[in-house]
């Protein structure tokens, strides 16, 4: 299953997370960006979490006040990828310890981390729960830690 | 993870517990990131918004540049830049200093350097560059995490042509005793073999030990490049079947470790992958699919949980067995499993239902009828998206009984959708049902009416074209085709006569079009009062120019009356001074052809759209002015490259594009990227005759690199390919006398090359155009030489490649050989057929065109024959003289056996299968069937020879030509023999060969001037360093004689450490290599038109190396 993009927005529309996995130019990226937004936030609740988008079929599911949105070949599973959402929420979750926006927002370059230990190039690249989150804990601790050793104000 | 970290970890527990409680909490007071936040969420502008990134900008602006900032400050001023892009607002000052902070900093600044990379630059970034040192010391580091992040940022973002240098790193992680780090290399490779396939072929049998990898993660990346190989060659993977069976079964029986089981189903990832390669495998492939029916069913069994992943993996199951040979249990099961989606009250599997129901409908029609209720409930869905999906359901059994229910239905949709895309879709499918299926005349008509007006502009133009063919072509029945245009064209004449309707464009054109041609078949029509009427649409403003031409050409055929002439003249005269030249030409013609009315019956007959004009393509009423003019002292007509040539021969002004060339300060001979090898041999000034060449490169010194070519040889380069693709307005007239010399191959090629579709366009348009009279001036102008300049543009690589028509020095011995098989092969009594025009008749074309023929088939009596045999004694004697492989037998089964041998011929690669009859009874109906997907077989992509006997014993041979028009580094061909033994049933046999790019290698005889100009025309290139046979006194001319060898090049040159090396792919295609040798190794450097026969080459040449 391969990813076009991975994009987390606000119920504002207000985007908070966005990873590409196909070469796009930034006008393309911006018109995405917008009528992904348009397309997800004027769905109304209970409907199918799949859309069409030009030739592209578009996977979403809201998770409290975040919109998390993907974009994939017509011929993907759209089961799956609705997975692949949640499997990136549960890692945040576990990471964050009961995730809301406000981590996403303030930490997002950890957000970015996660999604990279987890999918490489639009493709699932860990299905472990235990092993992602090892392997981002290893990394992060010890910056967390050296820091903390080191015990230098931080500007 | 790593041992430092465990120890840093285990040595400092009670630091670790203030981290244990991440989130919003975490952020530190002062921190900027978050005072930034806090203040964008505070404002409630957008413009307010605006102001306080620009300042935050600016500000991190001045913080990079400053010498004092600390690489940690760098770190954190790297997220907020991440912030304000996030936001839409471009930071790319602080491209470099991401760069900087990933080569710089420890640990931590290098991962959000690293991340700032990934996010900040696109693919083709020239930056990028400056990451490849980064990235190669990173991943020889000793520290795991460095090697991680390194692994990471390639396999998301890396330049193409830097692949090369970090590919045995990569490939040395491969071996690596983490698990995680030989899982992300085999991800980081499966990114270069998407990137560029040939610079990792080499390691196939490294991504084989990845599959067999102990850890499960490991083997699942490595199901990702096998995923897309497979993918492409489907074929060669074969026997791998058994063993992905092996693993689902492991899988689903669930015997891998907890940790990868996802809400207690195991690896479903990893199932979902398995079962995809398996559809691929087992398609059209009874005994592949044979294999997996146990395990599919299992997993149709095992998939019962309520839970989302496991219909994922259900839904990607029934598609499999879909796929894959038949086996009707499973089917059974299948369709099953596709009635609980469709049923399902979620959302979400209904909607996949309806997508599996789509895919099967066509080999399993009643499964719709089966649910034929839901499917009507889904029709009225509230939600569109499953609306859409039930449209395209019965978009698949549409039939003439249903037609009309259906394209009600899909219209309904239509009238709401406002997505654009959704539209084009949709109209286009229900065009082509109301084509197929229309019940009878009005419907169609007013179908096709609804089609156009909710198309839009943007329709696709064959919904147009092909429902005006229908209208002029007619069907056999000419009352009906009466009554059609009738009906037309009264509902045309009331959709104009209602104003409000603001139209769409081409429905206003086809409107035009139908009422000029047609409208006289309306008795008692004045057609004053229909030109009036489309009179009334050149007054809105909201018709465009082209619609406007199309309204003025309909007017030309309606000027039959005094009042209708009037009003003609009045608009020809109101646009006669119009500023668009297509519209000005239009308007004159419509005067002056409202003036000549024998001309207009001639140029516009009625109802004759169809007819072909007879068009004198050669000009020859022309004769008469030019001899005039000759005689007054014109100077002859050459044409352009002729004149081009002449022009180069003067050193006149030089209007040939400046092609990519040396910067005048570089006598000093530093190499830059895109330096020309002549020129470098040049500068060390060897032979005289160059340099002039040198002169004419060092003064071009624009640098042209990355800047779009869009002014060329032939003038402007887009335009020449919209003229090329304008469809010619009479090509079924005879060929033209200017393609005739040996064109008949040519339009034979071109035209079965393009396809049906393609041909049937042109049909239209020729309709079209005939009927049209002259539509615009692009196609007036192209009239005369449109057919001869396609078959020209096709000759175009081979004329490159020998330089504008000079023939190259052909050696003396390929001359013999030309002679030897021209004179030999219709000599020979034997029964060889020779069928086309086959002969090679010019090797000096570039063999381009000699390939359309075919030495088709043919047979021999002769003495039972064993792979060992010489092939010489069959094989024509015109052949023999030709450069063969070894014979090499292909299969047998006791009655009949295959043998294959290979002959170089000059211009194709000539396949010749030996059939030899292993009974002492004849066989009957022998018949030889030779395809391959990625090489072209004589005139077709297949070819099927068959005799009608085989004596017992006896041997036949048949001949195939093969081409490669597209490089890939292998081509397979598939062989099926069939053949009835004397009493016995039809017996066959299939096996497949495979042929390597080498084979399809030929020389190049060019001399060093005219490989230094080829060079310079040459786009495509590739580099890359090869290692250098060590082991004789000259190492540089060993190694090339080693190449020459294996793949057949022509040594052109040695200059010192410099060797240039020429080639050709047949039919004609030229690949220039220029090696330079230095220390132990050959820096070779590959250039050609087509952009991949360099990759694919250079793997052969690195082949080629290893094996010497």
């Amino acid at each position: 299953m391969k990813m076009r993009f991975l994009l987390l927005f606000s119920r504002q529309g207000k985007l908070r997370l966005q990873k590409w996995f196909t070469p796009l130019v930034e006008r393309e990226r911006k018109k995405v960006v917008r009528d992904m937004t348009l397309m997800v936030l004027g769905r109304p609740p209970r409907s199918c979490n799949f859309l069409h988008w030009k030739d592209l079929k578009v996977v979403y599911k809201r998770y409290a006040s975040l919109y998390f949105c993907c974009g994939l070949d017509d011929k993907d599973n759209e089961l799956l990828a609705l997975e692949v959402l949640h499997r990136y929420v549960e890692l945040l979750d576990k990471y964050f310890g009961n995730v809301c926006e406000l981590d996403i927002i303030f930490n997002f370059e950890k957000a970015y981390f996660i999604l990279d230990e987890f999918l490489m190039g639009g493709e699932v690249q860990e299905t472990s729960k235990v092993t992602v989150a090892k392997s981002i804990e290893a990394s992060d601790m010890l910056q967390e830690t050296m820091e903390e050793y080191m015990s230098k104000p931080a500007f | 993870m790593s041992d430092v970290v465990e120890k840093t970890l285990t040595a400092l527990p009670s630091l670790l517990s203030l981290d244990s409680q991440p989130g919003a909490g975490k952020l530190s007071v002062t921190s900027k990131l978050g005072s930034l936040i806090r203040g964008i969420t505070e404002l409630t502008s957008k413009h307010e918004e605006e102001k306080l990134i620009k300042k935050e900008l600016a500000a991190i602006k001045e913080h990079v540049s400053s010498p004092n900032t600390t690489l940690r400050q760098m770190k954190e001023i790297m997220v907020r830049a991440i912030y304000c892009e996030m936001l839409g607002f471009e930071a790319s000052f602080c491209y470099i200093h991401a760069i900087k902070l990933a080569q710089q900093g420890s640990m931590f600044e290098k991962r959000v350097g690293y991340l700032a990379v990934s996010l900040f630059l696109r693919e083709g970034h020239d930056l990028l560059l400056l990451l490849v040192n980064t990235v190669l010391k990173d991943l020889q580091s000793t520290n795991l995490i460095e090697v991680c992040m390194a692994l990471t940022v390639v396999s998301q973002i890396f330049p193409k042509d830097m692949i090369p240098a970090v590919l045995p790193l990569v490939e040395d992680k491969l071996t690596h005793s983490k698990e995680i780090i030989r899982r992300k290399a085999v991800l980081a490779l499966y990114k270069f073999y998407l990137m560029a396939p040939n610079q990792v072929q080499h390691i196939h049998d490294k991504f084989r030990r990845a599959l067999c990898d102990k850890d499960p993660g490991v083997m699942t990346a490595s199901l990702h490049i096998y995923l897309q190989m497979i993918k492409e060659s489907p074929e060669n993977y074969k026997e791998l079947a058994g063993s992905f069976v092996v693993i689902l079964k492991q899988v689903v029986s669930g015997k891998l470790p907890a940790d990868f089981s996802y809400h207690s189903v195991p690896a479903p990832w990893l199932q979902m992958q398995l079962l995809r390669i398996l559809a691929l495998l087992g398609k059209e492939d009874q005994r592949t699919s044979e294999i997996m029916y146990e395990v599919l069913d299992e997993s149709l069994r095992r998939a019962e949980i309520n839970h989302n992943i496991t219909y994922a993996i259900l839904y990607e199951c029934v598609k499999t067995v879909y796929t894959i040979h038949p086996k009707s249990e499973l089917l059974e099961k299948a369709a099953k499993c596709i009635g609980k989606f469709v049923l399902s009250p979620k959302i979400n599997l209904k909607y996949l239902g309806l997508k599996a129901l789509t895919y099967v409908v066509q080999q399993d029609p009643n499964l719709a009828l089966q649910h034929q209720m839901t499917i009507i409930e889904c029709l009225d869905h509230p939600d569109p998206i499953i609306k859409r999906e039930t449209l395209e359901l019965l978009y698949r059994i549409t039939n003439a009984q249903n037609v009309t229910v259906i394209v009600e239905k899909m219209l309904d949709f239509l009238r709401h959708s406002r997505d654009e895309y959704t539209v084009i879709g949709l109209v286009g499918k229900v065009a082509e049902l109301a084509e197929k299926y229309a019940p009878d005349n009005s419907w169609f008509v007013q179908t096709m009416n609804a089609v156009f007006s909710l198309g839009g502009d943007a329709m696709q133009p064959d919904i147009t074209n092909n429902f005006l063919r229908l209208l002029a072509e007619g069907f056999d029945n000419a009352e009906e085709d009466r009554q059609l245009r009738l009906l037309a064209v009264d509902s045309y004449l009331s959709l104009l006569g209602g104003e409000a309707a603001s139209l769409p464009q081409p429905f206003l054109q086809i409107i035009s079009w139908v009422l000029g041609e047609y409208s006289y078949l309306k008795v008692g029509q004045d057609p004053t009062d229909v030109l009036a009427r489309l009179g009334a649409l050149l007054e809105r403003h909201d018709i465009t120019t082209e619609t406007r031409c199309w309204v003025l050409a309909a007017m030309g055929k309606l000027c039959t009356t005094d009042g209708a002439l009037r009003r003609a003249r009045e608009v020809a005269h109101q646009y006669s001074a119009c500023l668009d030249t297509a519209l000005r030409q239009q308007a004159m013609e419509l005067e002056l052809l409202g003036q000549d009315a024998p001309l207009r019956h001639r140029v516009l007959p009625h109802d004759a759209s169809c007819e072909d004009l007879e068009v004198d393509s050669s000009l020859s009423f022309l004769d008469g002015f030019v001899s005039e003019a000759l005689a007054l002292g014109a100077a002859p007509y050459k044409p352009p490259h002729q004149r081009q040539e002449e022009l180069s021969q003067h050193k006149a002004l030089n209007f040939e594009p400046y092609g990519p060339s040396l910067p005048a300060s570089l006598s000093a001979c530093s190499l830059t990227d895109r330096q020309s090898p002549t020129a470098m041999s040049l500068s060390s000034g060897i032979s005289g005759n160059s340099t002039e060449q040198m002169q004419k490169a060092s003064s071009n010194t624009l640098k042209l690199d990355g800047v779009k070519k869009v002014w060329g040889k032939e003038g402007y380069l887009p335009q020449k390919e919209a003229t090329e693709e304008a469809p010619p307005p009479v090509a079924s007239s005879a060929p033209t006398p200017s393609c005739q010399q040996g064109g008949a191959e040519h339009t034979q090629l071109a035209v079965s090359s393009a396809g049906e579709e393609e041909q049937e366009k042109r049909q239209l348009a020729a309709t079209l155009f005939v009927g049209l009279g002259s539509q615009n001036s692009l196609c007036l102008m192209g009239k005369p030489d449109a057919a001869p300049k396609r078959i020209w543009r096709r000759q175009r690589p081979d004329q490159e490649a020998l330089d504008g028509g000079s023939r190259p020095p052909v050696s003396s011995v390929d001359d013999t050989l030309d002679g030897l098989f021209d004179d030999a092969v219709p000599d020979s009594a034997l029964l060889y057929s020779l069928d086309g025009p086959s002969v090679p008749q010019s090797c000096l074309d570039g063999g381009g065109e000699a390939a359309g023929g075919s030495l088709d088939a043919g047979m021999e009596p002769a003495l039972a024959l064993s792979p060992g045999d010489a092939p010489g004694s069959l094989l024509p004697p015109a052949l023999l003289a030709l450069p063969r492989s070894d014979m090499e037998a292909l299969c047998s089964d006791g009655t009949l056996s295959v043998c294959a041998c290979k002959v170089y011929q000059r211009d194709a690669l000539l396949l010749a299968l030996f059939l030899s009859n292993a009974c002492d009874l004849p066989l009957e109906e022998l018949s030889c069937d030779v395809t391959s997907e990625e090489a072209k077989v004589t005139d077709g992509y297949t070819t099927a020879a068959s005799i009608s006997l085989l004596a017992g014993r006896g041997v036949a041979v048949v001949l195939h030509h093969l081409v490669m028009e597209l490089p890939s580094s292998q081509a397979v061909v598939a062989v099926r023999v069939s053949y009835r033994p004397g009493a016995g049933a039809p017996t066959q046999q299939a096996v497949s060969l495979s042929l390597s790019l080498a084979d399809f290698i030929r020389p190049l005889p060019v001399s060093t001037e005219e490989y230094g100009r080829l060079w310079l025309s040459f786009s495509n290139d590739v580099k890359q360093n090869l290692r250098l046979l060590a082991d004789s006194e000259d190492p540089l001319a060993a190694t090339l004689a080693a190449l020459k060898d294996k793949l057949r090049l022509h040594i052109v040159d040695i200059i010192g450490a410099e060797g240039i090396v020429a080639c050709q792919l047949v039919p004609g295609q030229p690949c220039l290599l220029h090696c330079h040798a230095h220390g132990g190794t050959l820096t070779a450097w590959l250039r050609s038109p087509l952009p991949t026969l360099p990759d694919c080459l250079l793997y052969h040449c690195q082949k080629a190396i290893e094996e010497s």
